[in-house]
């Protein structure tokens, strides 16, 4: 198995098992197991589902769910131009390509060094994602509470870390490092005081800075 | 969570993916290649924040826990270009680890 196929079906093992973890707060939040099953298969964008469900848990109403869970889903929309190249051309295999446009898809797409490679890590780590991600959150909804939590086993680190590995081929040169530095100073900035998501969607501004910094560069 | 609100953030959500593919990323658009110099630095900016959001972020708040030390030991397991399994597993094992020290 190539390198980009095993590290796609690593990443999504890890999110599979937060699947499940996604599954026990949806099943406690008072989702059917129908609506984990539409959710997951349907939204599949993690980081929305545990808002809405999140929201819904505390009381929220289903506006304020689903405001916060689209505020987190609305840079997958900028990931678009980052994976259209590599997306069929024709319309309706095209449109249906969008729905895999998401974090973990884009991230080992961007790392590769050919297209044909990004192609192919785009489309094995769409596949092991949404079947990992779907097995997972229906495990957690029948399961429930038997599985402790996915904490004890540090796999709220796994995520960041897989994405410091996906990072460290975008900040070899100075403009992807002033966009990195800046956008992990802008996204910590905002946590404290923005809804979810809305930091991660100021961090996208960090593109400026470092598309100054190789504007400076080209000129010198 | 009703029926009703679940379909709107099912189409919600498809919604923002498409229009980022089938309207931002146009492969004849003019606009989307003089942005090129821009889209392209997306990566390093999101990846960046989303690996800041997830390392110290918490309910609206910061947090500094165990997570950091995971995190912090994953990122020299990358820079010592340690294979992607292994950056996964040790930065779990570290958080683990600190958490259950703590």
């Amino acid at each position: 198995m190539s390198t980009h196929r095993r590290e796609g079906f690593v990443l999504a093992a890890a999110v599979g098992i937060v699947g499940v973890t996604f599954g026990v707060l949806a099943d406690a939040a008072g989702l059917s197991l129908a609506q984990v099953v539409v959710m997951s298969a349907l939204v599949f964008t993690g980081a929305s589902q545990f808002a809405a469900v999140s929201v819904v848990d505390t009381g929220g109403s289903g506006i304020a769910a689903v405001g916060s869970a689209l505020l987190l889903a609305a840079r997958n929309a900028l990931y678009g131009p980052v994976v259209a190249r590599l997306l069929p051309a024709a319309w309706i295999p095209r449109a249906s390509s969008a729905q895999f446009v998401i974090d973990e898809t884009t991230a080992m797409a961007s790392v590769q060094e050919t297209d044909d490679d990004a192609r192919d890590a785009f489309w094995w780590t769409a596949i092991w994602l949404w079947s990992l991600w779907n097995v997972g959150s229906i495990g957690g909804a029948l399961l429930g509470s038997v599985i402790g939590a996915p904490e004890t086993w540090g796999l709220d680190a796994a995520f960041p870390a897989a994405f410091v590995a996906l990072l460290a081929p975008h900040i070899r040169k100075r403009p992807g490092q002033a966009a990195a530095v800046v956008g992990a100073a802008l996204a910590v900035v905002f946590t404290p005081i923005a809804p979810a998501g809305v930091p991660l969607l100021v961090a996208a501004l960090a593109v400026i800075p470092g598309w100054l910094v190789g504007r400076r560069e080209a000129a010198a | 969570m009703s029926w009703p609100a679940l379909i709107v953030l099912v189409v919600g959500a498809y919604g923002l993916k498409a229009f980022g593919v089938l309207v931002l990323g146009r492969p004849d658009s003019t606009l989307g290649a003089r942005l090129e110099p821009l889209t392209s630095l997306i990566p390093a900016a999101l990846f960046a924040g989303l690996i800041a959001v997830q390392t110290v972020g918490g309910d609206e708040t910061v947090v500094l826990d165990a997570r950091v030390w995971g995190v912090a030991a994953g990122s020299v397991a990358v820079w010592r270009k340690a294979p992607f399994v292994v950056v996964v597993l040790i930065a779990m094992a570290v958080t683990a680890f600190v958490r259950w020290q703590t």
